[in-house]
């Protein structure tokens, strides 16, 4: 990735009228939103938000009713190498026969193109994301010996071989330890400071404003979006959560 | 019953014996690396599906061409499965149902229509149709050398794909999603990895049958998972298991007359499936249970010393 790249004009993601349903429900409902270059921005919302969804209409993996979703200004399809996605941890069968330093492999499959093989270079970057997250030490390890929150970690050092200009995490805190939990919030900062752009599902309204600088409050319509000290507001709360929101500790 | 050494005298030279047991080989092979992806997907009674949905297509096949060369059946099963693969993944894309629902429609309804084509021709005066029904349960006694040689070719091509897309099916086969974004799954591929258990069908149909097929695909693959964990040695293993067992079986179907080969085969692989799951030494049943006893011995003391103080 180019300097130049990095430092386009147009923002990293651009949706306009996002309409998604499953079926006749809509789980998705005319999202305007455009989250700015280098933000920490956290997906909140109730259960059955459309947060995940939100993600997933982003990355083509569902059909989109309406609207338009540009990202770095263009398609996903013809910039998917400058987005990185952080799937859940439990969408995926843990036993499968590989070791966490070939999963990590796996996040620079995508700039590899068709065919073409992992080499000394890839797993060279492959080890180096696996140290930025503390476990380098478990290259070689089975990944179904790894605790909850270490896979976590070779998912998001998957993400980052990957070297994408936005990340997509999808609630990358749950289930996980506190060592975990550090190491994904130094990785958020880490990040930030290169300039890269993070949207992550989150589902703990309380922790929201320690890790995120942008909230994107959510429930299937866009209730709120901006910078957390304006947008992270009770009423904000109230909307998206109506009577189900009673002690916030750090509502407005 | 032969000695061994006569058996592996035969095995060389005797022309039956050595056709048998190639054909049982390459199938093994063949199934043992196609049915990994399967497995490994949770898609294991995939094969079991497409074997019977393969039924109608031999049926038909012999209808239209009033032959039974072994390369019309073969091509006839191979389009039967193949629109049985393509109905199941459809059915999955556009209607709520789960895939294992999915599975037993495109199963039942294409057997039944297979079983319904043989009966129809079993009633028809020139009982040409006799050994058509041999596809249900296998003849591998019947196997000549061509059909070998292209069951062998067509084994070697599907091989061949999965080591030119070995990269891509692996990060399919673990995170099917995180694989779509990366733009490396496309739809054609999901295809690909279904067509390659048509083809594993295919190849096996003559010598196991379309009711044996399945265990073909799921057996080897759960016997290698046993013994290690990386995808690469699974797929050998996967491999030299089911060859092991076709031509084990081969050999004991000869050597004890009248046994039919292609159960023997499927008896021999459990055999390698069984001593795997209980014996395998780190993810072996066996073990496992010793590993916990010793564990259990101990436990119990620190407990109660725990207790005590």
């Amino acid at each position: 990735m180019t300097d130049e790249e990095r430092t386009d004009t147009a923002p990293p993601l651009e949706i306009a009228d996002l309409t998604v349903a499953y079926r006749e429900r809509p789980v998705l409902w005319d999202i305007d939103l455009t989250v700015p270059k280098g933000v920490l921005a956290a997906v909140v919302g109730p259960n059955g938000a459309g947060k995940s969804t939100l993600i997933k209409a982003v990355l083509d993996l569902i059909p989109r009713a309406a609207g338009t979703i540009r990202v770095f200004g263009q398609p996903y399809a013809d910039v998917r190498r400058r987005v990185g996605y952080v799937p859940q941890r439990t969408s995926v069968d843990w036993d499968f026969p590989t070791d966490a330093l070939d999963v990590v492999l796996m996040g620079t499959y995508g700039k590899l193109g068709w065919i073409r093989r992992p080499g000394r270079a890839e797993i060279a970057t492959a080890l180096a994301c696996l140290d930025q997250v503390g476990m380098a030490d478990f290259a070689r390890r089975q990944i179904s010996q790894l605790s909850g929150g270490q896979q976590q970690r070779v998912f998001l050092a998957r993400a980052l071989a990957q070297d994408a200009d936005l990340y997509l995490m999808d609630e990358p805190f749950v289930g996980v330890d506190a060592t975990t939990e550090r190491s994904i919030v130094e990785l958020l900062h880490a990040l930030k400071a290169q300039g890269r752009t993070v949207l992550c599902v989150h589902h703990d309204l309380d922790s929201a404003p320690d890790y995120f600088d942008h909230l994107v409050l959510l429930n299937v319509r866009l209730i709120a979006d901006g910078p957390f000290a304006a947008a992270f507001t009770q009423a904000n709360l109230m909307k998206a959560y109506g009577g189900r929101t009673h002690a916030f500790k750090h509502g407005a | 019953m032969s000695t061994v050494a006569e058996l592996l005298h035969d095995l060389v030279f005797d022309y039956t014996l050595r056709t048998i047991a190639l054909g049982a080989a390459v199938l093994g092979v063949s199934s043992g690396v196609l049915g990994t992806f399967a497995v490994l997907r949770r898609q294991s009674l995939l094969g079991d599906a497409l074997a019977h949905a393969a039924l109608p297509g031999i049926c038909l096949a012999y209808m239209a061409t009033g032959s039974k060369a072994p390369v019309v059946l073969m091509v006839g099963a191979g389009v039967a499965g193949w629109l049985g693969a393509l109905l199941l993944l459809k059915i999955v894309a556009t209607t709520s149902l789960d895939e294992d629902a999915a599975l037993g429609i495109v199963l039942a309804s294409f057997f039944g229509f297979g079983i319904v084509l043989l009966t129809v021709m079993q009633k028809r005066p020139d009982a040409g149709q006799a050994g058509l029904d041999k596809f249900l349960f296998g003849q591998a006694a019947a196997l000549v050398g061509t059909q070998v040689a292209v069951t062998a070719l067509l084994g070697t091509a599907a091989i061949a794909v999965v080591i030119v897309f070995y990269k891509e099916l692996k990060v399919l086969c673990f995170d099917p999603t995180f694989a779509r974004t990366t733009g490396l799954a496309p739809r054609w591929l999901e295809v690909l990895v279904t067509s390659l258990v048509v083809v594993a069908v295919v190849i096996g149909l003559q010598t196991v049958g379309v009711v044996l097929m399945a265990s073909m695909l799921v057996g080897p693959v759960v016997a290698a998972r046993q013994w290690s964990d990386r995808l690469a040695v699974v797929l050998v293993l996967a491999g030299a298991i089911g060859a092991g067992a076709g031509v084990t079986g081969a050999v004991v179907s000869v050597a004890a007359e009248r046994v039919p080969t292609g159960p023997a085969i499927i008896l021999s692989l459990t055999v390698f499936a069984l001593v795997s799951i209980l014996f395998a030494p780190r993810r072996g049943v066996v073990p496992d249970a010793v590993r916990r006893r010793r564990r259990g011995l101990v436990a119990p003391v620190e407990v109660e010393a725990e207790a005590a103080r």
